[in-house]
């Protein structure tokens, strides 16, 4: 369970700065849906799987499109290649093997150190889905912020509207 | 915790229901006007706003919950969500004549004015972080559009740009902090976490949420270190809005932030004092002393009002009952003074003269007398001079903090408020004593001339007789939970 979690949060980490360090976009956004299948992998870890499906839905799936939508639309040029060390990739593949090899060690004395018997997160309550939960908690005991959610992009359609519509 | 939705419910929403119904109506109202009978909807946004501050009034006298104890219903609330109301109203008044002279379409505009007042009404009564968060978050958006509305402008478009980088940045961090507290205390209604945190205030988690929470709480209110936005988006965004801005999301903000301090987290009073008390002398200071250096009025009132935002920040450094009445106080002397003065320069628009320079206002005393007259009497009571409502905001103020044993922050604040009375009789200095440089006209239409009256004579009345004004915050600040807890904790 803590190992699973501190991997992927390395690896969410990790390509949450790949994303803003690369210079091609298009690559900048396919690390971005890599990212966001760890974050749904996480999601998993933490039993939230209405969560996890969303996230691969909505943000892997139609936020991404949008910013390849995006990418394509602005067509941005790609900056003045900068000096290439020769050695580069030798170096990272000195780095992503170390990091392996630190994990393999990690989880061996994970593996065989005595473990304590941590309780596990406490799981949703008998004979109610995580989905149906979900929808209690949003449309029963938060049915207000909800409501002025409702308002609040209601604000956001039109406020775009408002600034991208043609002058007549 | 109230376990089901009744009847009750509906009536205790009452004025968020009639604000929400009245916004939808505003605009399909909008497409069914023609061009000609569009100063119509100025005037039904003002009766959507009546409409809901009278169950505003009526449900004042309560201290419940609605909506699963998610929104307060309470003396506090009210007094903001009344504040919120009269600013947008000031605002929808001052806006018909300067939309003309943009050539703007009212309709979305008056929709939004509303969208961001019932964002600060959710704001002024959530008791629970994801309902304040909504409320902000709702506020905001609306003014990200209002302030770039001027869409031919370029100082427009510019404003609204960096108000909104900025504004999500701040929000992150403010969600970060907010995360944070529900991370540590398991649930998000404030009242709960306030019972959670009470015995792990030495949590270094705790400390960086109350760190995070002020950041971006500081930046909503343009304190100093996080003013970098104001002057920028004051100057740019259309002047009735930049009115707006500076009083209706300052006092919603201040509402939340005294809400999530004093309700949420009175655990932590000593770390957030201590940093409200550097934001607050920096403030005052910093803003204070850039303001004099401005040519520009709306820079320059921009600056004042980070200041301002200093002075009241010392009602939350003192976390005491008065402190928070003569917040409350400050608030709603300060919605008169500030709006009544944006008021001023939005009549100074026309078709070729932008209007907010200082020079503009050269020789106003000679063009229009009345509005030269009303200006004084704002900039007078914006820097404290005794027989206006400035004085009497100024020396609560000041007061509670010196009964709280801040001397230090009082006398910081008296030289302050010293330092500011240089602009703001420059201001002064110029519509008097200069030539004036052309002789070109500013007829104020009836809408105006309404909301300058009613700014200039509350800032009178309340100046020589503040007692009705100060009684009724005092009532409505005891109903925030949780502030006599915190004053026996020192």
């Amino acid at each position: 369970m803590t190992i699973a979690f501190y991997t992927l949060a390395a690896f969410i980490l990790a390509l949450g700065v790949l994303v803003v360090s690369t210079k091609n976009t298009v690559h900048a956004v396919l690390f971005l849906v890599a990212n966001f299948l760890c974050v749904a992998m996480l999601y998993v870890l933490l039993q939230a799987e209405f969560l996890a499906v969303i996230q691969v839905l909505v943000y892997a799936g139609g936020i991404v499109v949008l910013y390849l939508f995006v990418v394509m639309l602005v067509n941005l040029k790609r900056g003045p290649e900068t000096h290439v060390d020769p050695r580069r990739r030798d170096r990272m593949g000195l780095l992503i093997g170390g990091a392996v090899l630190a994990e393999f060690v990690a989880i061996l004395l994970y593996g065989f150190a005595p473990r304590a018997t941590g309780a596990a997160p406490a799981a949703a309550a008998p004979g109610v889905g995580n989905v149906e939960q979900v929808g209690w908690s949003l449309y029963v005991d938060y049915l207000v912020p909800f409501e002025v959610a409702s308002i609040l992009l209601l604000v956001a359609m039109i406020g775009a509207i408002v600034l991208a519509k043609k002058e007549p | 915790m109230p376990t089901g939705y009744s009847a009750n419910d509906l009536v205790l929403l009452l004025p968020e229901i009639v604000l929400t119904t009245g916004l939808l109506v505003v605009l399909v109202a909008d497409l069914f006007t023609g061009r000609s009978r569009q100063h119509w909807l100025g005037w039904l946004t003002i009766g959507v706003l009546v409409a809901t501050a009278v169950p505003i009034v009526a449900l004042s006298g309560h201290a419940t919950t609605a909506a699963r104890g998610l929104l307060a219903v309470d003396g506090f609330g009210a007094f903001f969500k009344l504040l919120f109301v009269l600013a947008a109203a000031i605002t929808v008044l001052i806006s018909r004549q300067y939309l003309e002279v943009e050539q703007a379409r009212p309709g979305e505009y008056y929709f939004l004015v509303l969208c961001a007042t019932l964002g600060m009404m959710v704001m002024a009564a959530g008791i629970d972080l994801i309902t304040l968060f909504i409320g902000l978050e709702t506020m905001a958006v609306s003014f990200y559009v209002l302030t770039g509305f001027l869409r031919p402008n370029r100082r427009s478009n510019e404003a609204a740009i960096k108000y909104f980088v900025l504004g999500a940045f701040s929000l992150g961090i403010l969600l970060y902090g907010m995360s944070l507290v529900y991370g540590l205390s398991g649930t998000t209604r404030l009242r709960e976490v306030a019972v959670a945190l009470a015995t792990q205030s030495d949590s270094l988690a705790l400390k960086l949420a109350v760190v995070l929470v002020a950041a971006g709480m500081a930046f909503k209110i343009a304190a100093v270190p996080f003013h970098m936005w104001a002057p920028d988006v004051y100057e740019g965004a259309p002047t009735p809005i930049t009115a707006f801005l500076s009083v209706g999301s300052k006092a919603a903000s201040f509402a939340m932030l005294l809400r999530l301090l004093l309700e949420g987290l009175p655990a932590m009073a000593p770390e957030w004092r201590g940093l409200f008390y550097v934001l607050a002398v920096l403030s005052m200071t910093v803003g204070n002393i850039a303001a004099i250096t401005q040519g520009n009025v709306k820079r320059m009132l921009a600056y004042s009002s980070i200041a301002h935002a200093g002075y009241i920040l010392i009602g939350i450094v003192t976390a005491t009952p008065r402190g928070v009445t003569a917040m409350l106080v400050y608030l709603m002397i300060y919605a008169f003074m500030q709006m009544g003065a944006f008021g001023v320069l939005a009549l100074l628009r026309r078709r070729d003269v932008v209007g907010d320079e200082l020079k503009d206002l050269s020789g106003l005393f000679f063009r229009r007398p009345l509005a030269a007259f009303a200006m004084l009497v704002f900039m007078l009571s914006l820097g404290g001079i005794p027989p206006t409502a400035g004085f009497m905001g100024k020396f609560w103020l000041f007061s509670a903090a010196i009964e709280a044993g801040y001397v230090w922050l009082a006398v910081i604040g008296v030289l302050n408020s010293a330092i500011s009375l240089y602009y703001y009789v420059r201001v002064v200095v110029f519509m008097w004593m200069r030539e004036e440089l052309e002789s070109a006209s500013v007829h104020p239409s009836p809408g105006v001339a309404v909301a300058l009256t009613v700014a200039v004579a509350a800032t009178i009345i309340i100046g020589v007789y503040p007692a009705p004004l100060f009684e009724l915050a005092e009532a409505s600040a005891k109903t925030l939970g949780m502030a006599p807890r915190v004053l026996s904790l020192r």
